[in-house]
């Protein structure tokens, strides 16, 4: 008998609705959950926590649904495998145990996969000539004087595999590709090769249409009044057998929309060249990719073809860049837009007149296009919200704008209100430095632990 | 020929890459997908968000998905967490790429 297996992921970002994972384990049939908990600058808040409090550093609600479902997991051998181990894996991996014991549970295996983790190896890279270069300007990490808060390499997925191949039902990685946690189960069922090139490419397809959650079933989708129950949406499931393709759908009594169009607007999502998705394990050729709508929620997928993975890993590092604040005020009718501008001319010059100017200040009417400018403006609005933000190294200097915003529902244009929430105040900048750095410098480790 | 907005032939979703969001274009049909691979050039779309992009503007035909991709470098002020934009993601450029408005014959039905 052809053996199938149904992948799903229940947290398409760090932030992503808590029940989702529980549905995607209640709602129907599954053998494996995947949660993405990382958004690039997440590292940097976790590096901070862990810094406070050494057991801290990871995504404490993972441990918060493990607890509320693991009976239930034990039971079905339902397998997880999320990112969630942050900048301290070994912390996750300690609570997660003590999660286990508590429930009485015994022979449950919980993996972390570390090894990505590489703010305190910058120096011996810098001695060995590296210069993590950002991707995007071609600056040097070390051409400069930075406060680097967090770097880690967006590993291989190997390391997830060995886990797996080892009888853990949990596994917690530090930073892995979003793809990774989808490909990893299916190399660990169909036992494939690691040069299998087109495989690892169709199993990265299926990492990505699932990694943003209810992005490929309904979600953020052009046709929105098409999608019945988006109350209810339902997460997106992977439906492989070791055949050279799989299906994408969800379970059957959930809300949402699984069509080709639904799949299609998934795969273009933060897409660059689509010839070369590079990950880790391979580069996946998006222009190969067949799709088929099967009805029912179900959309084939197939035709995939891969490429050998290069020869470097992308390293994600974070690192302070000043401060920024932003404000706003809402501006009533008659004239909403020309009131508004005339708040913001205000606003500007009496900073300037107190002796403050910043590079670049911002300043959007919201109501008029902001999202749109150029494009769809509406400068009849009834209502407009200003909105008026800086950033400068001077953390002082930041503070000393968001005390301007006030003033002007007095001293400004009539009917003028909506300042809320206080003074904003200035908020560090932690900005993100994308770079490359060599394959083998990086080491993976597996560490499975046993109740 | 009459003029259609590409909402009427494609949908549209956008994400960030950097300083810069990618927007993919997806056409309803082989024919929409033609005739949206000849008219939304590279030069129409930096025109179209000439007021959002700063930078220049890339392009990918993608036949299969009956796709284009674009990335409009340059327009997300910074990008991430370093931008002071509502928009600080170019989530909401898809859907301003389908305002754009195209020819297309008088009998073209998407």
């Amino acid at each position: 008998m052809t053996k199938t297996i149904r992948i799903g992921n229940g947290q398409g970002f760090w932030g992503d609705s808590i029940d989702a994972p529980i549905r995607l384990l209640r709602g129907g049939p599954i053998d494996y959950i995947t949660m993405d908990y990382l958004a690039e600058v997440t590292m940097s808040i976790m590096q901070r926590q862990k810094l406070k409090n050494a057991e801290r550093g990871y995504a404490h609600d993972f441990v918060a649904f493990i607890d509320k479902v693991l009976p239930e997991l034990v039971e079905r051998n339902v397998k997880v495998i999320a990112n969630a181990g942050g900048v301290n894996p070994e912390a996750c991996q300690r609570a997660l145990m003590k999660v286990a014991e508590k429930h009485g549970i015994e022979g449950l295996k919980v993996a972390i996969v570390t090894g990505d983790d590489i703010l305190h190896r910058l120096e011996e890279f810098r001695g060995k000539g590296e210069a993590l270069a950002n991707m995007d300007t071609g600056e040097g990490l070390f051409d400069a004087e930075r406060e680097i808060l967090s770097a880690n390499v967006y590993m291989p997925t190997h390391g997830i595999v060995e886990a797996l191949d080892q009888g853990a039902q949990i596994v917690v990685t530090g930073r892995s590709t979003d793809p990774g946690l989808v490909l990893a189960p299916l190399i660990h069922e169909f036992g494939w090769d690691w040069q299998d090139w087109d495989k690892l490419a169709l199993g990265t397809v299926a990492g990505h249409i699932l990694e943003c959650g209810a992005q490929c079933t309904g979600g953020n989708f052009t046709n929105w009044r098409e999608v019945p129950g988006m109350d209810d949406i339902g997460y997106p499931i992977v439906e492989a057998s070791d055949n050279g393709e799989f299906v994408v759908t969800k379970h059957e009594r959930q809300g949402g929309l699984v069509t080709v169009d639904t799949v299609s607007e998934q795969l273009l999502y933060e897409m660059g060249d689509p010839q070369n998705y590079i990950t880790p394990d391979c580069v996946a050729d998006f222009s190969t990719i067949q799709l088929e709508d099967l009805g029912d929620d179900r959309v084939r997928v197939f035709g995939v073809k891969g490429k050998p993975s290069t020869d470097f890993l992308k390293v994600s590092i974070s690192y302070l860049n000043g401060y920024k604040a932003v404000g706003q005020l809402t501006v009533s009718g008659p004239e909403a837009y020309d009131k508004a501008v005339k708040c913001a001319e205000i606003l500007w010059k009496r900073l300037e007149h107190a002796g403050y100017t910043y590079h670049e200040p911002m300043t959007e009417y919201l109501g008029v296009g902001v999202c749109h400018e150029g494009i769809v403006e509406n400068l009849a609005a009834p209502e407009v919200i200003l909105r008026v933000g800086v950033k400068d190294p001077d953390r002082a200097k930041v503070d000393r704008f968001g005390k301007e915003i006030a003033p002007l529902v007095t001293s400004g244009p009539p009917g003028v209100t909506g300042f809320a929430g206080g003074r904003p105040k200035a908020a560090e900048i932690v900005a993100y430095w994308p770079a490359l750095l060599r394959k083998e410098l990086i080491d993976v480790h597996v560490k499975v632990e046993e109740v | 020929m009459k003029r259609v907005k590409l909402a009427e032939i494609a949908h549209a979703r956008s994400g960030d890459k950097g300083d810069g969001s990618n927007v993919g274009l997806i056409a309803y049909s082989d024919r929409g997908f033609e005739l949206i691979a000849r008219e939304v050039t590279v030069e129409r779309v930096k025109a179209h968000f000439g007021k959002i992009c700063l930078g220049e503007v890339d392009r990918y035909e993608i036949p299969n998905l009956r796709a284009l991709n674009f990335i409009l470098h340059d327009s997300l002020g910074g990008g991430g967490t370093e931008s002071l934009k509502t928009d600080a993601q170019g989530k909401t450029h898809g859907m301003g790429l389908l305002e754009m408005e195209i020819e297309v014959p008088e009998n073209f039905v998407r």
